[in-house]
């Protein structure tokens, strides 16, 4: 009798022991989060550094619980992140297979980060199949929540349909008059989707200025543009529209600024804020700049607790302002916070999705609904400024900033960029 | 006229360029025949030299006209640092060797120098505006130009008006041609063959330095720009004829003009144009436009 109780009473803990043990698991003191950003290249120092630093200087912040309310608990749920720094070079099959190591070899609890359209279109299909959380933070394509919908993947910032109809707006503001325009953008996803939506944008709001036929897409990171600046000096067109970024940008400014191209024409920079900054009174005065949101010197005076703290810091750490790929990567490592806190540090993937799915929360600079692919994609608010140097501080501002609501310059759920803009962008709320 | 003008000076700028860079290249492989992929490098390693210290001599409140010494200063010392280095401590060692191998010794080097441009230099970019802003702008064919640009042409045929009195006006060019006709036979009359392949190569990275060097002031000098100037230097040299500068000139000749009209003219083809006039070259004549005659040995 009494063995069989005693057998009884082992066989009980022993089933409860497999029970409880598999369907409690332990909370994580800590975790890794995977951030690849261009460490090399021509895109390193104006945006995979700067990306890098926002990245490590939040994740820093919430281990430390230093962020201001209402981030100030410690950690991710509660536990401790370490970031690995990954170089998001080598194009997009080279990036797959990094990411393939990451989750497969190295196991990371989440990867946050991605700056190439092209990159971040090569892993969304893989991020998928592999079922792993992770936050594309600055990447700008619009296709990656348009082309399928997706359950662990997420984007924390507007996408490049908002940059391209906010500058429309902004340049049928400033010139109503205008009577034609041109471009010039790298020949990859990024530049033709860019030029894509600026072009039908500009047709349906103002449909009296003519498009050139000689725009230009020269190749990326090719960083001589003499014969496209004469091409565009020659153009009757009275504007330049550019969503040239990095290194690209900044050689595009030296070069055209010597031959004094916007000395004669409009200048419309999508990604311009990044060089504000770093180019001191080499940047033009009156060319019209984005930073891909409301991010960098566009959001400079915005005086609110979070980003005047995110200024600060950043400048103390660092010494030069956040541009915008610092907001960027800050905000998607806020993001994952967010989620951890939501739904613990020993979340499963699809608990961490499902914590960030939809929901609406305040960023650095801006408000974050991400209520687009399903709750995936953000809608943030977009702006454009005119360039302006400061002789007495001796630096870039920028005047006239406007920005546009996201549900004004981004398409409702469920239509697709391009279908948006040439049906008319109905039920934009400007 | 004002666009004909205009797509001309465009395009004699863009082929000034090519032929710096791939001048260079064209040598060593005419002397040596070595196919030099790290010659990216040099351009590099030019370009960053030159915004480095142009960057201080202008921080120390320095006359920016220095800017000028220092591109030629770059150019040399890159080129005699740098050649001499790869030359004596890895190549030298590998003239036996099959041409391949040496190929992949130079693509291991180009990468190893990228590596050590991101150490040495970082990665954030340098900007040497100075020299580009000094010499000012001037209006012609109703487009305003860089007189820094426009000087690229004189650069440019400077070099080879240098190269060509080189190789047919002084001995050194009867003993580098004797090198480039016939190796053996070079030796066999007393020719320092090894001291001679030493020169060449110096002068080569001293090129290729040079053209990064000048053009340094017109861009953003930034980690991974020789990458791209190794694809188009080939692209010159297979068009001109491995191994011959007059093939070298006339290649950036034909490609900057092609490019230049495609830009003005249809910009949709201008990333094409490039590779389908080294496309059409080799299908036709697979050697190159003027690559040298091949004597037959018995």
């Amino acid at each position: 009798m009494t063995k069989s109780i005693i057998a009884g009473a082992v066989g009980l803990a022993a089933i409860s022991a497999i029970t409880f043990g598999a369907g409690v698991a332990q909370a994580k003191d800590s975790i890794t989060i995977a951030v690849p950003s261009f460490l090399t290249g021509g895109a390193a120092g104006p945006f995979g550094i700067p990306a890098m630093n926002g990245a490590k200087m939040v994740a820093d912040a919430i281990n430390k619980g230093a962020l201001p309310a209402p981030y100030n608990t410690k950690g991710f749920g509660g536990a401790v992140a370490s970031i690995i720094e990954l170089d998001e070079g080598g194009g997009g099959t080279k990036q797959v297979a990094e990411y393939r190591n990451l989750v497969e070899k190295r196991n990371v609890d989440a990867v946050v980060g991605y700056i190439s359209s092209g990159n971040c279109q090569a892993l969304a299909p893989v991020v998928e199949e592999l079922k792993q959380f992770t936050i594309f933070a600055t990447c700008g394509t619009p296709r990656i929540f348009e082309e399928a919908p997706r359950k662990y993947l997420f984007r924390t910032m507007g996408h490049a349909t908002a940059d391209n109809v906010a500058a429309a707006m902004y340049v049928k503001e400033k010139f109503p008059n205008l009577s034609s325009y041109t471009g010039i953008n790298q020949n990859y996803a990024w530049g033709q989707d860019s030029w894509r939506d600026f072009d039908l944008t500009m047709k349906q709001i103002m449909p009296g200025a003519t498009a050139s036929d000689k725009f230009q897409f020269p190749k990326v990171f090719v960083g001589q543009y003499g014969s496209e600046i004469s091409a565009l000096s020659l153009d009757k067109a009275e504007l330049v529209h550019s969503s040239f970024w990095g290194g690209d940008l900044e050689s595009f400014i030296f070069q055209s600024s010597a031959r004094g191209l916007f000395k004669n024409k409009i200048g419309v920079m999508t990604v311009g804020g990044t060089a504000a900054y770093r180019l001191g009174k080499k940047l033009p005065n009156g060319l019209i700049i984005g930073a891909r949101g409301p991010y960098g010197i566009l959001v400079k005076d915005r005086d609110t607790p979070l980003n005047k703290w995110f200024i600060e810091t950043y400048k103390n750490i660092y010494g030069i302002y956040p541009s915008g790929p610092a907001y960027q990567y800050g905000q998607a490592i806020l993001a994952a916070k967010i989620a951890y806190d939501k739904a613990g540090s020993d979340a499963t993937d699809e608990q961490l999705a499902d914590a960030l799915r939809g929901i609406t929360f305040e960023s650095f600079s801006t408000t974050i609904e991400m209520s687009l692919g399903g709750g995936h994609q953000a809608v943030t608010e977009n702006g454009y400024g005119v360039t302006k140097y400061d002789d007495e501080n001796g630096e870039n501002v920028v005047t006239d900033v406007k920005f546009y609501p996201g549900s004004c310059v981004m398409p409702p759920e469920g239509v697709e960029s391009v279908q948006w803009i040439n049906g008319g962008m109905k039920g934009a709320k400007c | 006229m004002e666009t004909f003008l205009t797509i001309l000076l465009d395009g004699l700028q863009f082929s000034s360029y090519l032929f710096i860079v791939s001048a260079g290249l064209t040598i060593i492989f005419g002397v040596m025949k070595i196919l030099n992929v790290c010659h990216g490098s040099f351009y590099a390693w030019g370009a960053y030299t030159a915004a480095f210290f142009i960057g201080k001599f202008s921080d120390m409140g320095l006359p920016d006209a220095l800017g000028f010494l220092i591109i030629i200063a770059a150019a040399i010392v890159v080129g005699v640092v740098l050649g001499l280095i790869i030359e004596q401590g890895i190549l030298k060692h590998m003239y036996h060797r099959d041409e391949v191998l040496i190929v992949l010794a130079t693509f291991g080097l180009f990468l190893v120098l990228e590596d050590i441009i991101l150490i040495a230099f970082g990665t954030d970019p340098y900007f040497a505006y100075q020299p580009m802003a000094l010499l000012e702008s001037v209006e012609m064919g109703g487009v305003i130009r860089d007189v820094y640009g426009l000087t690229l042409i004189g650069v440019a045929t400077f070099v080879a008006v240098g190269c060509w009195l080189l190789l047919n006006k002084t001995k050194w060019g009867v003993i580098l041609k004797a090198v480039i006709f016939d190796r053996e036979m070079g030796i066999s009359m007393g020719i320092n063959v090894p001291f001679v392949y030493t020169l060449t190569f110096i002068g080569g990275a001293i090129l290729g330095g040079l053209g990064g060097a000048y053009i340094a002031p017109t861009i953003s000098v930034a980690p991974g720009l020789g990458t791209e100037v190794i694809v188009l230097s080939f692209a010159v040299v297979v068009v001109g004829g491995m191994g011959s500068i007059a093939g070298a000139a006339i290649g950036s000749l034909i490609i900057g003009l092609l490019r230049a009209l495609a830009v003005h003219e249809l910009p949709q083809v201008e990333l094409f144009v490039v590779f389908a006039v080294m496309a059409i070259v080799l299908v036709f004549r697979p050697e190159g436009l003027f690559a040298p005659a091949k004597p037959r040995k018995i």
